[in-house]
């Protein structure tokens, strides 16, 4: 393989993964501690996204600092994760945490069906660009080849930053330590006087902010279409099951290899790049059902 | 009030005679009845608690096998094409069935959308093959070796597909009560305690995945016949929810169900749709989320309430499904 195409390759694998950790890791938390898989991740990815867009295009439209695009996506991604993830914790899981495993899936089911809707009657049909942020940042030279700062800098240092953060989160505070607490066992967190639906809503906002983001800066990098929280939802449960369900930092080194994998199909395979992510998954799977990093639950009669 | 047990049988005359009074109306019932075999697959798993995001794969790939076959041989019998649909996607059911028959709830869910999803890219991309996101045309088949007019065509398809639906909900309903049918049942109450009384879970699933599977196909072959041409929209995952929102719309895991839910289903999608295209996912998920908050037995729970009020002393009813 031509040494170019390797670099260019692995780039494009490291950029593509922060993204898909970003959403992995959110979809990833909100299992460990509700044990619901939400579904509706993929939408707050995309609407994410489209708000982002917006808020860009509304700030580049405007005669202003352009540098306060980067500030615009971190706001659109708050405010979208804040106010879906609440809405949706509140308004609707909350009465369903006692019901089937199914139906809890067909809840989440249904609310992403809804937001797909929200986005085709906000933003319509036609595709979004808006990338400014990735020219502000200019290019840097990757052995002789230039690539753009955004996505091989800022994309991968944001995942890292997430990362630590939500170990530091986890380990070091006190609402992290009640959250770990609920995750490993919710009913004896309960008998020490946790408070599960407050420690539900907080993680659910959580990772809700955490899905709003991958989709806020992803929007200077593609086009902005329907669709895209579907193809977000199933690859990053993709990643997440490859990792094993509940496992922050193993979402992060699943979500390189498949972003990895992904990339370099792109370049030797392209007929073949959407199968990667999921034969890689399929392969793991197959050796090791509960995922790479999770231990197998024992089963209760 | 006691003509209520006979509303079933009423009202597949009604869907029987129906076209003969208005005849437009077959091509949109022969869709509803194509859809409701792929849900009556997608309510075989639901017997098994097992909920399926990716059942329109099945669908397609028969959909599409009819397509080829119609293409390769420049025409072919309507009865060889809905064979076939059922073959392959049987046959694709029990690769992937092997796989997906390991995992339960969540995993089971995703993994069917992941492997429908990848489908319906390989449908997109490899377009000299299966030209694309225009599809394939599906030619007139003959119908059981006489070449049939369009009209009559169409009114031979919807009888075939009344007869094939019933049939279909026969043996589904013998096979739900037969022992393999009451072990599926038995995955969703216990399944560490199925496994000890010696029968394999994942034996059991894997059978109940090939069976919907293969209706799903059969479904498929009959849409594509219907509608002329198959596109990758058959398999998307849009499609497959869809699916299983009308299993749950007409009672999950009940037999009659299926077709009740889909013909209720494709009647207002019809009149509704065009005036709210924009909006219609969301109308299925806030009635999706309503069905399962207040009446997570759907149209056949509001059928059994009914019998109920009708004959409040008639205590050896026919056993409804657990919930």
């Amino acid at each position: 393989m031509d040494p170019i195409l390797l670099v260019l390759a692995t780039l494009d694998g490291i950029a593509y993964a922060a993204l898909v950790f970003l959403v992995a890791v959110g979809l990833t938390l909100i299992f460990g501690v509700m044990r619901i898989l939400n579904v509706a991740h993929g939408g707050f990815y995309a609407i994410g996204a489209y708000a982002a867009a917006s808020l860009v295009l509304s700030v580049s439209g405007a005669d202003l600092n352009p540098w306060l695009t980067f500030p615009a996506l971190l706001v659109a991604a708050g405010a979208v994760g804040a106010v879906l993830g609440l809405v949706i914790e509140r308004g609707l899981l909350r009465h369903i945490y006692a019901k089937e495993e199914v139906l809890q899936l067909l809840v989440t089911f249904a609310a992403f069906m809804i937001l797909e809707d929200v986005q085709r009657l906000v933003w319509g049909v036609q595709p979004y660009a808006a990338t400014d942020p990735v020219r502000l940042l200019g290019t840097v030279e990757v052995m002789g080849i230039p690539y753009n700062a955004y996505q091989i800098i800022l994309l991968p240092a944001i995942a890292l930053l997430v990362l630590v953060g939500l170990r530091w989160f986890l380990r070091h505070t006190l609402s992290g330590k009640v959250i770990t607490a609920v995750t490993e066992d919710r009913e004896t967190a309960i008998t020490v006087g946790i408070d599960a639906r407050r420690v539900f809503t907080i993680t659910f906002v959580i990772g809700a902010v955490l899905a709003s983001l991958g989709g806020a800066l992803a929007s200077p990098t593609t086009a902005i279409q329907l669709g895209l929280g579907a193809e977000m939802i199933v690859l990053s449960f993709a990643v997440v099951a490859t990792a094993g369900l509940g496992q922050v930092e193993g979402a992060a080194l699943a979500a390189l290899l498949i972003g990895l994998g992904r990339s370099f199909a792109v370049y030797l395979v392209p007929e073949l790049d959407v199968l990667i992510p999921y034969m890689i998954m399929v392969l793991v799977l197959l050796v090791r059902p509960q995922g790479l990093f999770a231990v197998a639950e024992k089963r209760r009669i | 009030m006691r003509f209520v047990r006979f509303l079933p049988a009423v009202l597949v005359l009604a869907v029987a005679l129906l076209p003969l009074a208005v005849p437009w109306l077959k091509i949109i019932l022969t869709v509803a009845l194509a859809k409701g075999l792929a849900v009556l697959g997608v309510v075989v798993l639901l017997r098994a608690g097992q909920v399926s995001f990716g059942h329109a794969m099945f669908f397609a790939a028969s959909a599409y096998s009819a397509a080829f076959l119609m293409q390769g041989f420049g025409g072919m019998d309507l009865a060889v094409l809905l064979l076939a649909g059922m073959l392959c996607s049987g046959a694709m059911g029990a690769v992937i069935g092997l796989f997906v028959v390991r995992y339960r709830y969540i995993f089971f869910g995703m993994l069917n959308l992941a492997f429908s999803m990848v489908l319906y890219a390989l449908l997109e991309k490899m377009f000299h093959v299966t030209g694309g996101s225009d599809g394939m045309a599906v030619g007139r088949p003959t119908y059981f070796g006489f070449e049939l007019e369009r009209t009559a065509f169409e009114t031979a398809l919807f009888y075939s597909s009344l007869v094939l639906a019933g049939a279909a909900c026969w043996c589904v309903h013998r096979f739900l009560r037969s022992p393999l049918g009451e072990a599926l049942s038995a995955i969703r109450t216990n399944e560490t305690r199925l496994e000890y009384l010696g029968i394999s879970a994942r034996r059991v699933l894997l059978i109940a995945y090939v069976l919907s599977a293969a209706l799903a196909g059969l479904g498929g072959a009959v849409i594509a016949v219907n509608q002329g041409v198959v596109t990758p929209d058959l398999g998307y995952w849009i499609r497959s929810g869809e699916f299983v929102f009308i299993a749950i719309l007409g009672g999950a895991g009940n037999v009659l169900g299926a077709f009740a839910g889909a013909l209720v289903y494709e009647l207002v999608r019809f009149y509704a749709a065009a005036m709210a295209a924009d909006v219609w996912q969301m109308i299925l998920g806030f009635v999706l989320l309503g069905i399962i908050l207040f009446a997570s037995r759907g149209f056949v729970g509001l059928y059994q309430d009914l019998v109920a009020v009708a004959a409040p002393d008639r205590p050896g009813r026919e056993r409804e499904p657990k919930r």
